[in-house]
């Protein structure tokens, strides 16, 4: 087959979306070429592999592209599986479904209030609004992560699944968030599940220099973030 | 002891739910139907989604499960000897669902401002739904169907288009997938239309109007 079996993935290191398919990534021990991207000028390689969108991640399989990070993760779930390889989705439907509900919760009601808190308020008090919203979701996500987790370490159980690598692209930004507004999203006294669960997801091998733990260095590269998306739009 | 069997908790009207429906019915899976008031929910909605209180809910021997897609993808997994919804290939599933993802996010939200557009505003948003649609139609090329030969599931996820988008256009007086924009989706839609699963679920065309004329001047007048 031309092109191969090598793996790219176009990214920004700072991106959710492209840190839990790198945690993936690394969870099944593939090797991948990365390619930091700069979205106010975007490669060649990213437009013709993401021509509908034109964004991070793109993954790139013997040069053939995959876009969406949910997409993305279940591709790489389904080609690298296996005796020994570890599984991002559970192996029963019903557990199937019902993570792929809660992956799509976090990106819906986590995912629009980050966005909210980061690049899109005017104001504080519309940063505190998105806060809260984001806050209220992580709640609902507590429950969740006791009736997912049956006790175990992580949302997929014993070991790190689909639910816990979407939620967990997100930590590098609430650190720099709590770091902006004098709070944890991820409060221990409200969520202690979650915050003891969110320990145990950075300090994972798989999660090692690529979710952010420099909240510092995340809140100095924002300014480029928003530059990129405020630019006014070319064709 | 949890209740044996399939119960749907749907709305006749919902496109939404008709994709469960048609799922359920490649499979030939017997299912119990709830046609659901949304504006006075049953108790047993509620207490199987929470959450987002949402049609359509799949109840498969008293475990809930929401949100179209997934219930779709969950019924291909349960029933995995019927007919296959998902392709095989997981290359060609990434790009089913990237489709699905657009036209749920990105096609959707261009055709529902058709629906309430009047006078000038009206070709501004027609064009968009055009745009996205035409994207989304790059899909169909050299295809029958989404699916290839088949249909598949990114028709099972956007087949509505063939019955809700005409009425749409006769409800709004848009003009939105015509031969001349959209000729591939426009001979997709006579297709899936011919489908034995669609033609068996879809709601009275009559009715469907009815509704969406009077939801549209709901809408204009509020």
């Amino acid at each position: 087959m031309a092109g191969g079996d090598e793996l790219k993935v176009l990214g920004v290191w700072t991106s959710p979306y492209v840190i839990r398919v790198r945690v993936a990534l690394n969870l099944k021990s593939l090797p991948y070429e990365y390619v930091e991207e700069n979205l106010g000028s975007k490669s060649a390689l990213l437009l013709a592999s993401n021509p509908v969108h034109k964004t991070v991640p793109v993954l790139l399989h013997g040069g053939r592209p995959v876009n969406e990070s949910q997409v993305i993760l279940q591709y790489i779930d389904e080609v690298y599986a296996g005796t020994g390889i570890p599984s991002l989705l559970p192996a029963d439907p019903y557990d199937r479904a019902v993570a792929r509900f809660w992956a799509a919760y976090v990106d819906d009601k986590v995912g629009s209030a980050w966005q909210g808190m980061l690049f899109t308020c005017t104001t504080e008090e519309e940063r505190a609004e998105a806060v809260a919203r984001a806050v209220a979701a992580l709640e609902t996500l507590e429950g969740a992560f006791e009736v997912c987790s049956k006790g175990k370490a992580f949302f997929g159980g014993d070991a790190i699944g689909f639910v816990d690598v979407v939620l967990g692209g997100y930590l590098g930004w609430f650190g720099a968030v709590d770091k902006m507004i004098g709070c944890r999203l991820i409060d221990p006294a409200r969520t202690p599940l979650l915050a003891r669960w969110e320990e145990r997801f950075r300090a994972a091998e798989a999660a090692q220099g690529v979710v952010p733990d420099d909240a510092d260095k995340m809140l100095e590269f924002l300014p480029t973030i928003l530059a990129w998306i405020n630019a006014p739009k070319s064709k | 002891m949890a209740e044996k069997g399939v119960k749907v908790f749907g709305m006749w009207a919902s496109p939404m739910v008709i994709r469960v429906e048609w799922a359920l019915q490649l499979k030939g899976v017997t299912y119990e139907y709830i046609d659901e008031d949304l504006g006075n929910k049953s108790d047993a909605l509620l207490r199987h989604n929470p959450l987002t209180k949402k049609v359509p809910v799949l109840l498969h021997d008293g475990k809930p499960i929401a949100e179209s897609a997934i219930i779709v993808e969950y019924i291909d997994e349960v029933w995995k000897d019927g007919y296959p919804i998902m392709p095989a290939d997981p290359y060609e599933r990434a790009q089913a669902r990237f489709w699905a993802k657009y036209a749920d996010e990105k096609c959707n939200a261009a055709i529902y401002p058709v629906f309430t557009a009047t006078g000038e505003a009206q070709s501004k948003v027609v064009h968009e739904a055009q745009q996205c649609l035409k994207t989304l139609e790059k899909a169909l090329e050299g295809k029958k169907f989404f699916g290839g030969d088949a249909f598949g599931y990114l028709d099972v996820i956007v087949g509505w288009y063939a019955h809700w988008l005409p009425i749409i256009e006769e409800v709004s007086g848009a003009s939105v997938v015509t031969e001349e924009e959209l000729p591939l989706m426009k001979a997709w839609f006579d297709r899936i239309l011919a489908v034995d699963v669609v033609k068996e679920t879809l709601p009275p065309r009559d009715k469907l109007l009815a509704l969406n004329k009077a939801r549209r001047e709901q809408l204009l007048s509020a």
